[in-house]
């Protein structure tokens, strides 16, 4: 059937053209626009009645008139060939190379919509990824299969520590080595070449397969983009038993070109005009993210979002934290006192920490650890506040040692630089720095491990 | 029967389908692969179905044929243990049948048809039977005995009724009506939009007994009551609905899994079988029904989800359990509504959700309550319905948060600024309230303690006096605070760190039961009753603080049940010991 093209675009508005007297197409099947000169266009049916199919097309809609266009329908939906041959590619959001090599021949071809996982094929995921960033790996801990997003705002260094955990992410037995999908949506040149000269300089780029969408490529790319970089993803992790991590960046710019589309189909728009359905959309990427019993793989998922006026409430973080377990909040605040990375760790959190630390998987005294970790900042926190307010003179003498403990976490804990820390160093400069603090306050921490980890003399002073 | 209609549009998974022979909510089969979906709205020739399943590749012109029924769920022995998608299929089954990712158009039957139940009949021939009769038992699982209820509309004389062991769908009874014979099966068949009937519906005066201090002391929630626990992400909606399925003490627990994260799914598979119910010290499993639709499975499935939870527990309270219904969560589900609403370009209400929302939100809390079944016996059981919402941006003035809080009667406001300095269960406790305080007052007053609503509001009024000291505390200092408003920040402080906190993940301090929680608020009455005593003989709080019992008190929660008597006595005596000491001996000091 893909030899009949069809002459009778009766519509052309934005990204959607409508196509009438189609006899049979097929919902989100792709089709093949022709253009005036001869140019190949791709495109997906969004919605078809009985003689008329819409369709979004994919790249720019400039020069397309109704009369001139063709299109001719494929009676398939997207499948992307897939080969462990992808792995140091470079491809563009279809899965196409742009890096001058070979096309990708594969008789495995995968529907890049992707089946849900059934719950019950789920194995929990519980083990411990060790990212040298004593933020994420002493009180945020990440474990392989889940997928924890990078909340960011413009200009902070989500890239920087992207790319660091990329660089220095592996498990604890048999410093297993991460393969790596990196997905670049919407982002500029510059960033982009930034992120290949890291990979190139770590060497990473052989376990990598990336696909680039940047800044000037057609917004409607992006929605196809994380799509083809997951189901790569999926092949590698499950068929070839690969432990991949991928990241993905800016989904902001992922949901503006939900919006988009959904604003040309005249759509009821939901909240600051995204269409309603993007909880149910941002699901279908996100709960990609997982390990399966009985197989060797996993899919661990590095999101970032870019929160537009580092509001965390706006429609793309809020949705996403509902989906994703957990999120690393970066501060301007932080940023602004020249510490990297600017993680906050108040406003993070990783959900399925619990399931990867303790005597299991790290050490038994981690958990309390971080606890108390959180609660002793949010004191410092709080102590600074009210020093501000009443000066730092007016506090009592506990306050004093909060204030004191605060700066400490953040200069020493949290501005880690690019150094690459292990678990125990995490660990031991935790105890460390709430050794300031009087012991008889620490009731996060079991007393057996304040007396065995703790660095109080036997005063406990 | 074949009504064979044929697809007109395609649109997500709304489809229109012509020549039709259907009724408003039948369900139907869409296309080749037969996807399963209900019929939601028929205008002239076009039928407009909603789809539980992706419809990517379905074509104009496919046929779409009519069941006659609508979305109904089986009901029988061998729900426990399960777990289902939202329109009850059984997710293991379709496992091992289709593979780790869900096909579409998978179908399994819900129940298992091969398994035999040993059945005990407890009418005899002869007998008159009506709906709802008990006509026989079915040892369900070790916990739970499976009454076998006669079905609705059908009354008559017991023609015959077998004992011994059957399969679900074979027929122990047969029943001799007015006009026929029925045959009735241990299985039954019931509409989810549906609910079922009751008699009567009671006021609730029993509490459910959570285990979890800042619930059953603070805001208690009564059998057959409604609560809503709204609260940004990150603020532990999700740890409490856990905390209550696993420590609750109702005979059942449904646990709706209602757009959520597929592997919080599997953390409940792979935890509960694990876990054994406090009371029995059985597995969990034994009387838990997982709901599982995930946030990535089909829309409309995860719509009905939440009947098929329902219509599960109203099945299990009319044998006359007390069923818990936890709904995680309820915003996703409105979500389904407003998605499925805007493909039908329905006029939207607030915020883009359909202007129905507020009824369909009161249907479903509606079919909670505390109930006597039937006239003939005095067989109660309830539905407690527990919905975690979640507002975008932890906005209260969310359509749902606010329809959902008409209607509901208890309120855990979940609080992101008391999670971030993980303050767990992140409960406000200024914030929240629970209208069943006083119709559960005198259960607790008979049960726990006859003080206990003094002890309650003491506790409370410390805590709300705090919260204005606070603010004085910001302008001036803490330092220009009389003794005993110091006080009271001091004792504030002590019930919400070491009463109102409680590890989830803390062997011990995961569950607390009633005796322990008042023992604990006791000790700190105590505790605040001497140091007024001590302030009025003019001592400083600050020469209390540092007594040895007070760092015993800041562990209490990790003393285990079985020697927290004793602890409890010992305690008391050292805090009156030490107070007495320091009212007496301050001139050596």
């Amino acid at each position: 059937m893909s030899n009949i093209i069809y002459k009778s675009v009766s519509q052309v508005n934005g990204p959607l053209i409508f196509v009438e007297d189609v006899k049979n197409a097929s919902y989100n099947e792709m089709v093949d626009v022709i253009l005036e000169n001869g140019e190949k266009l791709k495109g997906q049916v969004l919605e078809t009645r009985n003689g008329v199919a819409i369709v979004q097309v994919y790249g720019s809609t400039t020069g397309m008139s109704p009369k001139s266009t063709g299109v001719s329908f494929t009676g398939e939906t997207f499948k992307l060939p897939v080969s462990d041959d992808m792995l140091g590619r470079i491809f563009n959001g279809f899965g196409d190379p742009i890096d001058n090599g070979p096309k990708i021949y594969s008789k495995e071809k995968v529907d890049i919509t992707g089946a849900a996982i059934n719950p019950y094929s789920r194995e929990e995921p519980s083990e411990f990824i060790q990212t040298g960033v004593s933020t994420i790996d002493g009180m945020n801990t990440l474990v392989m299969g889940q997928k924890l997003p990078i909340f960011s705002g413009a200009g902070l260094s989500h890239n920087r520590l992207a790319t660091q955990i990329a660089r220095q992410a592996k498990t604890l037995n048999g410093d297993e080595k991460f393969g790596v999908v990196f997905g670049a949506i919407g982002i500029t040149s510059e960033e982009a070449n930034y992120f290949m000269r890291q990979f190139q300089s770590s060497g990473a780029l052989s376990d990598s397969v990336i696909f680039l969408n940047l800044a000037s490529d057609p917004s409607m790319d992006r929605i196809i983009l994380p799509r083809v970089a997951l189901t790569t993803a999926e092949y590698l992790a499950y068929e070839k038993d690969m432990n991949m991590l991928v990241i993905l960046t800016d989904m902001t710019n992922y949901c503006e070109a939900l919006r988009e589309i959904s604003s040309s189909r005249d759509e009821i728009p939901g909240r600051r005009g995204y269409p309603g359905y993007m909880y149910t959309d941002l699901s279908t990427i996100y709960e990609r993210a997982g390990k399966i019993k009985g197989r060797q793989g996993s899919i661990t998922q590095i999101p970032i979002l870019t929160m537009p006026g580092d509001d965390i409430t706006n429609p793309v973080p809020d949705l996403t934290g509902y989906i994703t377990e957990g999120q690393i909040t970066l501060s301007r605040d932080l940023n602004r006192k020249n510490i990297y990375p600017e993680v906050d760790v108040l406003l993070s959190l990783s959900r399925l920490m619990n399931n990867g630390v303790g005597s299991d998987h790290t050490r038994e005294d981690h958990r309390g650890l971080a606890d108390q970790l959180y609660s002793s900042y949010a004191k410092g926190k709080d102590a600074r506040s009210l020093s501000e307010i009443v000066g730092e003179e007016a506090l009592s003498d506990s306050d004093k040692k909060y204030l004191k403990f605060a700066e400490n976490f953040e200069n020493i804990y949290v501005n880690q630089g690019n150094s690459d820390r292990s678990i125990e160093e995490t660990l031991n400069l935790g105890w460390d720095l709430l050794s300031i603090l009087p012991v008889e306050e620490m009731k996060k921490v079991k007393p057996a491990h304040i007396s065995k980890y703790g660095k109080w003399d036997n005063n406990g002073k | 029967m074949e009504n064979n209609g044929k697809i007109y549009s395609i649109s997500g998974p709304v489809v229109i389908s012509t020549d039709l022979d259907g009724k408003m909510f039948d369900v139907v089969k869409v296309g080749e692969l037969g996807l399963i979906g209900e019929i939601i709205k028929i205008i002239g020739n076009k039928y407009t179905i909603q789809v539980y399943e992706d419809t990517s590749g379905l074509k104009p012109g496919e046929p779409v044929t009519s069941t006659g029924k609508p979305l109904s769920v089986e009901l029988g022995p061998g729900l426990l243990k399960s777990i289902y998608d939202g329109i009850q299929r059984p997710l293991d089954i379709i496992r091992s049948e289709t593979g780790d990712f869900i096909i579409r158009g998978a179908t399994a039957p819900p129940l298992n048809e091969s398994k035999e139940w040993e059945f005990k009949p407890s009418l005899n021939e002869g007998d008159d039977v009506k709906y709802g009769y008990i006509i026989g038992t079915v040892q369900e699982t070790d916990l739970i005995v499976n009454k076998i209820m006669f079905p609705y509309n059908v009354s008559g004389k017991i023609k015959s009724i077998k004992s011994g062991k059957f399969k679900i769908s074979d027929t122990v009874c047969i029943v001799k009506g007015n006009d026929k014979d029925y045959e009735i099966k241990l299985k039954q068949i019931w509409p989810v939009r549906e609910a079922r009937r009751v008699f009567l519906k009671f006021a609730p005066e029993i509490p459910l007994i959570t285990g979890q201090r800042v619930i059953d002391s603070f805001f208690p929630v009564a059998k057959g009551g409604t609560v809503a626990v709204p609260g940004p992400f990150g603020s532990g909606k999700t740890v409490i609905q856990h905390q209550l399925s696993k420590w609750s003490d109702a005979d059942i627990t449904v646990y709706v899994g209602c757009g959520e994260r597929g592997n919080e799914m599997t953390e409940i598979l792979t935890t509960f079988p694990e876990l054994l119910d406090p009371k029995s010290g059985k597995p969990l499993m034994e009387k838990t029904i997982l709901i599982a639709n995930t946030s990535n499975m089909p829309v409309a499935a995860r719509e009905a989800s939440i009947y098929t939870g329902v219509t599960v527990a109203e099945y299990y309270r009319d044998m006359g359990y007390d069923v818990a219904l936890m709904a995680d969560s309820t915003s996703r589900w409105a979500e389904a509504l407003r998605e499925i609403s805007g493909r039908l370009e329905e006029m939207p209400g607030e915020e883009g959700y359909p202007a129905y929302l507020g009824r369909r939100i009161s249907e479903f809390y509606e079919r909670a309550g505390r109930a006597q079944i039937i006239p003939e016996d005095d067989r109660v059981g309830s539905i407690t319905l527990i919905g975690a919402v979640s507002p975008p941006g932890g906005d209260l003035s969310d359509p749902v948060v606010q329809n959902t809080l008409r209607v509901t009667r208890v309120f855990w406001a979940l609080d992101a600024s008391l999670a971030s300095r993980r303050h767990f269960p992140s409960i406000n406790w200024l914030n929240s309230y629970s209208l069943y305080l006083d119709s559960l007052s005198s259960w607790f007053k008979n049960n726990v303690n006859k003080d206990w609503l003094d002890v309650h509001s003491l506790m409370m009024g410390i805590l709300q006096k705090e919260s204005e000291l606070q603010e004085i505390v910001q302008l001036v200092g803490y330092d220009s605070l009389p003794e005993k408003q110091k006080n009271i920040l001091d004792i504030a402080q002590i019930i919400r760190e070491d009463f109102l906190q409680q590890n989830a993940f803390d062997d011990i301090d995961t569950y607390c039961s009633m005796k322990k929680q008042y023992e604990m608020l006791m000790i700190i009455k105590t505790l605040n009753d001497n140091q007024e005593k001590a302030i009025d003989a003019g001592r400083k709080v600050s020469q209390t603080t540092t007594l040895p019992v007070r760092s015993k008190i800041s562990r209490m929660k990790e003393v285990n049940e079985e020697d927290f008597d004793k602890f409890y006595n010992n305690i008391i005596k050292e805090i009156n010991d030490e107070y007495n000491s320091i009212i007496e001996g301050v001139e050596n000091v």
